[in-house]
């Protein structure tokens, strides 16, 4: 039977009939839908974790213990996983490990363009790369027995593009593997006498794979009549065939170790040789240090996605016919109805500086809020206004806040809680609680009482845990109620010490079926006040007056609250 | 059947179960297919596209600019924003709505007046469809999707019982009669 997957779900797909046991992940787009095609499963434990980290030690025991397990993130989340990965590569697996990551070139909803290719050749850990759905699924059934038969954690590596792109599949049947639990000290407790041991098997294995990899299939060579050789992988295999029907091609299914005597052999039969990938020149380094003469980066460049297009004008010179027309940018924006806009304004009243994390309110920082003035990474904000402070002093600090979400702060926030009160900080941190992870498409956390299978579970109590930290300023506040909101944070970021202002109000989309009364303006002043709140179902008419999109509204009535005339009432007309 | 759709709109508009319904079409009609969606914050009201490719033999899962057969627009600004993807000769099909972004909200451009003679600039065959005058009447505006994908059914000759049959395996079953309820207002509208 053959179905039309994403690439996510064809890993989930290949996992499951390699008879997985555990999936592990925290959401990350461009792969949330692996864990989430996984969760579907009956005879699969899946989980949410809190961050990737524990993800991967989740897998990582599931794999000691004998069942074959899957752990997926994003190209940013193996920065959190790495720490545990990097030593599973020496103890090698017991049942099979695969981890799953997603990069995304282009940035379509990343905060960097990060090559997680270079993982595989730091952590000494193979890595494949499929180039549509069907190879997501059965080079991660491949991964698995490779694991196995290597001792090693084996990666499976996507772009946006296969990730997010459907393509056909092959459904086959579950397998069920299962390997017993054996105790084994010198293999498992990485202390450095059984360290060292380990890493001379990881060259061994490495050498051994390296020498292997030469003869396995999923590296192929396509010939054409052309004497330029292209070698490829992954996404842009795609572009290559459809922008290049007549050159050889040599299409890598291994991104590391790299197959380099069949690239050799492959090398000496074309006249010239180009590497198109995107990101890094990954391969190009790794051909050119092994003495093969390519050409990459300097006809493809260092940014963004390929297409078959880009591929066409590098390589055949062909006229990219560039968009001439000059419109209006139409950037992602806060829902109407967003519980994080009220917020952002009064931030912005206050003239506040904000340090922010990842999650839609990240959205606070674009017009006509510009609210939040730094993002670094999953759960930074706290640390980094901490640091601010050490840096600018407690009167710095008035002027200061950090703004995150529930599930980041959950994520990898808490630890910078813990810090900033035993390191004596003098900050206000605002915990925009709507009850899910939005950005990535409302997925359940521990703050919520849901697992990923909509089981009943423990709700953690935020007021309960912060205060538990050692914070006493703790205050819950509705982001709709402006005056409410205004009148805490004044109240709380004058303080010493570290104070916590938890704004807790569901995200608007959360409920699907939800009906929405709507706002009305009627005999608009036209001071443009309402905005400022950047609510995009709040349009200006041509003459300057104010008038709301039905289609759009759901009443938050923000705009009554910032409306000084009066102008502004709630219709119940709930569509 | 060999055909390039680019769906065009706003995030939050329906364009990947628009996507999701003709990937299924293809499945029924036994063609190789490739849909390259948009997930995640670029969806929250951003300007979203999603390539849908048909044919016996598909590789890249995007589209080159001048090399869509069809575009479905389901916002007028998103049509002119991606018409360089048309083919010459191709076919836009408008859905007549607009969705103001953030720079037009706060007042620093206008929405643009002259869309549809700018559009015809690219010498497509331009048609238009109040799908959300439809959705508005059955009391449900997230069918608009729907009902565009009615209007195009009919003008590119899809198969009507395996377009339906695409719709049933791809929208939940709670929803099916509304959404088939939109996708032949579409058809009228034809």
């Amino acid at each position: 039977m053959k179905k039309l997957l994403l690439g996510d779900h064809a890993v989930a797909q290949g996992a499951y009939e390699a008879g997985v046991k555990v999936a592990a992940a925290y959401p990350g787009t461009p792969s949330t839908e692996i864990t989430e095609y996984l969760s579907t499963f009956n005879d699969i434990y899946s989980e949410w974790s809190v961050n990737e980290k524990v993800a991967m030690e989740v897998g990582i025991g599931a794999s000691m213990a004998g069942g074959r397990a899957l752990v997926s993130m994003k190209h940013v989340g193996l920065n959190v996983a790495a720490d545990p990965l990097f030593t599973y590569a020496y103890t090698g697996v017991n049942a099979g490990l695969v981890i799953a990551v997603a990069d995304d070139p282009g940035m379509h909803s990343s905060q960097n363009e990060q090559d997680s290719r270079f993982y595989g050749l730091s952590a000494h850990i193979p890595m494949l790369e499929p180039s549509d759905s069907q190879e997501a699924k059965d080079f991660t059934k491949f991964a698995f027995e490779l694991s196995e038969k290597y001792d090693t954690p084996v990666f499976i590596r996507l772009t946006t593009r296969i990730a997010h792109s459907r393509s056909f599949v092959e459904i086959s049947k579950r397998q069920e593997i299962e390997f017993d639990y054996k105790q084994d000290i010198a293999k498992f407790v990485m202390v450095p006498a059984n360290a060292r041991k380990r890493h001379v098997k990881v060259e061994e294995r490495e050498r051994r794979l390296a020498s292997d990899v030469n003869s396995f299939d999923i590296n192929r060579i396509e010939n054409g009549k052309n004497k330029i050789g292209i070698i490829c992988a992954g996404a842009v295999y795609q572009y290559v065939k459809e922008a290049l029907p007549d050159y050889p091609v040599f299409k890598l299914g291994f991104v590391y170790p790299l197959p380099v005597e069949k690239l050799r052999e492959f090398a000496s039969n074309c006249d010239d040789l180009i590497v198109i990938e995107e990101l890094e020149p990954y391969i190009e380094n790794a051909l050119k240090s092994n003495g093969i003469s390519v050409r990459g980066k300097e006809l493809t460049g260092l940014q963004g996605e390929l297409s078959s297009e880009k591929i066409k004008e590098i390589i055949l010179g062909y006229k990219v016919i560039s968009g001439k027309e000059e419109l209006p940018a139409r950037p992602p924006v806060m829902c109407a109805g967003c519980t994080h806009r009220g917020i952002y304004y009064v931030i912005n009243k206050l003239k506040l500086n904000a340090a922010g994390d990842i999650g839609c309110y990240s959205l606070g920082c674009n017009e006509p809020l510009n609210a939040m003035h730094s993002l670094i990474c999953m759960g930074a904000a706290i640390a980094n206004t901490h640091g601010m402070e050490k840096a600018k002093g407690k009167d710095f600090s008035k002027k200061n806040i950090a703004v995150i979400g529930d599930s980041t702060f959950v994520h990898s926030g808490i630890t910078g809680l813990i810090n900033a009160v035993y390191n004596r900080s003098n900050i206000t941190i605002l915990i925009l609680d709507n009850s899910t992870t939005g950005m990535t498409g409302h997925q359940p956390h521990p703050g919520t009482g849901k697992t990923i299978k909509n089981e009943q579970t423990h709700t953690l109590d935020f007021e309960a845990l912060v205060r538990a930290c050692g914070v006493n300023n703790v205050s819950v506040i509705d982001p709709y109620d402006l005056d409410m909101t205004e009148s805490v944070i004044k109240e709380h970021i004058v303080k010493d010490g570290v104070s916590v202002i938890i704004a807790r109000r569901p995200c608007i989309l959360l409920d699907k079926t939800a009906k929405f009364d709507v706002a009305e303006i009627d005999n608009c002043r036209k001071c443009g006040m309402c905005l400022k709140l950047g609510c995009p179902a709040i349009r200006k008419n041509k003459d300057g007056s104010v008038a709301v999109d039905s289609t759009l509204c759901t009443a938050c009535m923000l705009c009554e609250k910032v409306c000084k005339f009066a102008s502004v009432k709630k219709v119940g007309d709930a569509k | 059947m060999n055909i390039n759709i680019l769906i065009v709109g706003v995030g939050g508009q329906g364009t990947l179960l628009a996507s999701k319904i003709l990937g299924n079409y293809a499945t029924l009609i036994n063609k190789d297919c490739k849909l390259s969606e948009v997930h995640g914050m670029s969806q929250r009201g951003g300007s979203v596209v999603t390539y849908v490719r048909i044919s016996d033999k598909v590789y890249s899962p995007l589209i080159d600019k001048k090399n869509a057969d069809v575009i479905l627009a389901f916002e007028e600004l998103e049509a002119l924003r991606w018409a360089d993807y048309i083919k010459d000769g191709g076919m836009i099909i408008i859905n007549k709505q607009n969705l103001y972004p953030m720079p037009v909200i706060t007042g620093k451009v206008d929405y643009p007046a002259d869309i549809y003679e700018r559009v015809g600039g690219y010498g497509a065959q331009i048609r238009n469809i109040d799908a959300l005058e439809i959705a508005m009447k059955l009391g449900d505006l997230r069918t608009v999707n729907v009902a565009v994908l009615g209007f195009c059914a009919v003008l590119l000759k899809f198969d009507r019982e395996k377009f339906k049959e695409a719709i049933k395996n791809s929208v939940p079953a709670s929803t099916f009669d509304i959404n088939l309820r939109a996708f032949e207002e579409g058809e009228k509208r034809a």
